[in-house]
């Protein structure tokens, strides 16, 4: 039944051959698997000998924290990236997938969260693009086009307009543009990151609807998302992965939701992380989601504390942070900071409220590449060290040459291009400059990403040293054991808001992945008593 | 951790690389004719630079934020025709000289408020400035040149000072006083902040549009002053002159090192590689090389220059 659909298509369309549409040769296991994968990164192994398997005509679902090894198993079966050891097996055949060209050969399709649509390319182009002689040699007819197209969504009981430009699609169409597309290649394996991460809930609906009319066609659907409420909608079996480890694999209903949140989380804490006890003082900062309206939850930050914000990846951390920076300003977000009330509407303004931030993208929004050390820690304060606009060259100095040896930046001399540090010192110098401009609410983005161990350690005693210092820092990281290790209290964000308030010795993991996922208090709750 | 042990002369050459091809430049064109290397050529090489040396010291400022000032060309012609016909009318060359430098100023605010507040791409902009100045200039003449044989302005393009023409005098003060404003000011570490990370200067709480504003507005009066030593050579102003000036000022200062991805170059550099091109057209000229001839020579010897300064520079990182 299912192979006859998907011959029916190839037939029709005469899209290539049906390549192992039939199925297995018999006694082989059908559907694409690893075996004993391994996958290093310098300073992390991201995959730590991973079985996984998908089956012909079923979906799939994997879970897992930020960080857990998901998008890089994802990535090894698309091709995009080679595996240090272990296998690939196809219908029980080991395969190489050297480049995502040879995956989508072997019939598998990848549909990441950036979608690839050619915007200004019409939906039926896109559709052939890179194999444009299905619809003609040299000229391409657009009627024949048209019509090919056509062909595709019907079968998949689609209606989109094959004339629309692609750019002018929301996400959603946009995302089964892709689908259309990976299944107008005979795809039998597509695998799907975070599709519904922009969808509205219609949407997912309608999505959720292709998937099951692609299932039937005997697809084997590999599925990553964040969220899990969708997984009990969707997924036959689950996979749940930590620290680069298959930790758990069956049939989807056989845990619970907290079960499952239970079995992501568990990361060992260890003593990574010195984290003093801080003493908070008087109140830096009072600030709203800006989407939650009043009775919202309010972020506040005192003096001397780390306050964490957790949330998903694209739960909206880092955009609250720009938005309350002033970098792309919005007028609902509110900060209350010394008794008034502000939305702050540029850097600049934040700087003079006493706010600083060392962005997420250390390399295009922290750095000023090119330049020295010393101009980088000292581009805050050019106004204080200048007297009619004339740079005191010797204040300079003797400031940047403070900061370097007080975060000891390690550099053959304040001169030299920042570009030439390692990362841990280019994200202290980027800290430097707001400390030089004696900023009390410092905002850090995941400062410890992409730095190596050494260097975290240091990262975590110079907060320690800020708080010391009577400074306030709102910490973003989703690295969990992180953000909970080194917060004194942490708020939760899902889709864009607080969603919860926790404090350093109630906060577990589980309970703050619950949140993060979207699961109710009592939800979160009933799994505690039942555990017990 | 990325830094590695560089050989003495590689550096040596990637920092004064321009300077290197002045030198091999110079020698080439003093074997090849006796008459080049003499007191009274060289001072007349410094006058023929300065005039571009002058307009792409602004243009040096335009191009470390990564914009680029087309309209440089036109500039000339219009800020001249003004300066002149206020000069005619009122027999006050001061006066006409501040009229033409306010001109310059104002078409660079022109340029600038477009590029720094409507964010319209600078090429775009002053492209449309290049039409838009000579525009108005051939307006205000009725396109014919206007000539005057007597003022104060006369001075700026003909005087000398202890048998040092004044043009020259003019732009050593404008090379130092550039120089002083890009390696010593605020504004100066603001301006190759900006073009290094536009939007990691933005989060430092730098005024990016602000300092985008004020270069263009530099750069339009520091046109507008060439614009003034131009027309006191040639006691005339002329609503045609300064075709092609664009292209001499972006070609010194890029000869001079300066990226023109932003972030990189120096004031010196760009006279430097004012110098290399005035060198070799008063060379090519001693030599009575052929004129269409000249063209392709410095057009491939720009490309042999900066193609030798990419590769030192790539050794260097």
């Amino acid at each position: 039944m299912s192979d006859s659909s998907e011959n029916k298509l190839a037939d029709n369309d005469g899209l290539g051959t049906p390549k192992g549409a039939s199925g297995s040769p018999a006694g082989l296991p059908a559907g694409l698997s690893v075996e004993g994968i391994s996958k290093g990164f310098p300073g992390v192994q991201a995959l730590d000998d991973v079985s996984f398997s998908l089956r012909k005509g079923e979906v799939h679902a994997i879970l897992g924290e930020n960080g857990a090894g998901k998008s890089t198993l994802l990535k090894i079966l698309s091709g995009a990236l080679q595996p240090d050891s272990g296998r690939i097996m196809l219908d029980g055949h080991e395969v190489q997938l050297k480049d995502p060209r040879a995956a989508s050969e072997a019939g598998v399709a990848t549909i990441y969260q950036e979608l690839s649509l050619v915007p200004w390319l019409s939906v039926a182009h896109n559709l052939f693009l890179g194999r444009e002689w299905m619809v003609g040699r040299f000229v391409m007819s657009p009627k024949k086009l048209r019509k090919k197209a056509s062909e595709v969504f019907s079968t998949l009981g689609l209606s989109l307009d094959p004339n629309a430009l692609a750019g002018n699609l929301g996400m959603a169409e946009q995302q089964l543009v892709e689908i259309s597309r990976a299944f107008s290649r005979n795809a039998r394996f597509i695998l799907m990151d975070e599709p519904t991460a922009s969808l509205t809930e219609t949407e997912i609906k309608l999505l959720f609807g292709k998937i099951e009319t692609l299932k039937k066609a005997g697809v084997g659907i590999l599925y990553i998302s964040h969220r899990l409420e969708e997984i009990s909608l969707i997924a036959d079996r689950v996979t749940v992965m930590r620290d680069g480890k298959s930790v758990y694999s069956g049939p989807a209903g056989e845990l619970s939701l907290p079960e499952l949140i239970s079995r992501m989380v568990g990361r060992s804490i260890g003593n990574h992380y010195p984290k003093e006890a801080a003493s908070p003082g008087e109140l830096l900062l009072e600030a709203n989601d800006g989407v939650s309206g009043a009775g919202g939850i309010l972020l506040t930050l005192r003096r001397g504390e780390v306050v964490g914000l957790a949330g998903l990846v694209g739960a909206g951390r880092t955009e609250w942070a720009r938005k309350a920076f002033g970098a792309d300003p919005d007028p609902e977000i509110r900060l209350r900071i010394g008794g008034t009330e502000v939305s702050v509407s540029s850097p600049r303004q934040a700087r003079d409220l006493g706010m600083g931030m060392v962005p997420e993208n250390r390399k295009d929004h922290g750095l000023i590449s090119g330049r020295s050390v010393l101009h980088n820690i000292t581009i805050t304060i050019l106004d204080w060290l200048s007297r009619f606009g004339i740079v005191d060259r010797r204040r300079q100095s003797a400031v940047s040459a403070e900061y370097i040896e007080k975060l000891s930046i390690k550099c053959p001399s304040d001169s030299v291009d920042i570009a030439t540090l390692s990362g841990g010192n280019q994200q202290k110098a980027v800290l430097a400059k707001w400390l030089a401009r004696r900023g009390n609410i410092i905002i850090l983005d995941e400062p410890t990403r992409g730095i190596d161990v050494g260097a975290k350690l240091e990262m975590y005693q110079q907060m320690n040293a800020l708080c010391r210092e009577g400074k306030g820092i709102i910490l973003i990281s989703s690295d969990l054991p992180e953000l909970l290790s080194m917060s004194d209290r942490l708020y939760v964000m899902h889709e864009r808001r607080f969603v919860a308030s926790l404090s350093r010795e109630e906060a577990s993991q589980e309970q703050v992945l619950g949140y993060a996922s979207g699961l109710t208090e009592s939800q979160i709750l009933q799994n505690g008593s039942g555990r017990v | 951790m990325k830094t590695q042990r560089r050989s003495g002369l590689t550096t040596v050459l990637s920092r004064y690389g321009s300077l290197g091809v002045l030198f091999v430049i110079t020698l080439a064109m003093a074997l090849a004719n006796k008459s080049f290397l003499t007191v009274p050529n060289l001072i007349n090489v410094a006058r023929q630079v300065s005039i571009n040396t002058i307009i792409s010291a602004g243009m040096t400022f335009i191009i470390i934020t990564a914009g680029i000032d087309l309209s440089v060309g036109s500039l000339v012609a219009l800020s001249s025709c003004v300066a002149m016909i206020i000069i005619q009318a009122t027999g006050s060359s001061l006066l006409g000289i501040s009229a033409g430098i306010l001109v310059g100023g104002a078409a660079g605010a022109f340029n600038g408020a477009f590029v720094a507040m409507a964010g319209i791409p600078p090429f775009i902009a002053t492209l449309a400035g290049l039409t838009i100045y000579r525009g108005i200039a051939l307006i205000i003449t009725g396109g014919t040149p206007i000539i005057r044989f007597e003022g104060g302005f006369l001075t700026l393009g003909q005087g000398l000072v202890l048998g040092i023409p004044v043009p020259v005098i003019i732009m050593v003060v404008v090379v130092v006083l550039m120089d002083f404003l890009l390696t010593r000011t605020a504004f100066g570490a603001h301006i190759y902040s900006v073009g290094g990370n536009e939007e990691a200067s933005r989060l430092s709480g730098i005024k990016v549009g602000k300092v985008k504003f004020l270069v263009y507005v530099t750069g339009g009066m520091l046109t507008a002053l060439a614009g003034m030593v131009l027309m006191g050579r040639l006691s005339s102003a002329q609503p045609n002159t300064g075709e092609g000036f664009e292209l001499d000022a972006i070609a010194a200062v890029i000869l001079g090192g300066t990226s023109l991805m932003g972030g990189r170059g120096t004031i010196w550099g760009t006279m430097i590689g004012a110098f290399i091109i005035g060198i070799l057209n008063n060379g090519f000229n001693l030599m009575a090389v052929d004129a269409h001839f000249q063209l392709v020579a410095k057009g491939v010897i720009i490309l042999l220059a900066v193609l030798l300064d990419r590769y030192l520079k790539r050794k260097r990182d």
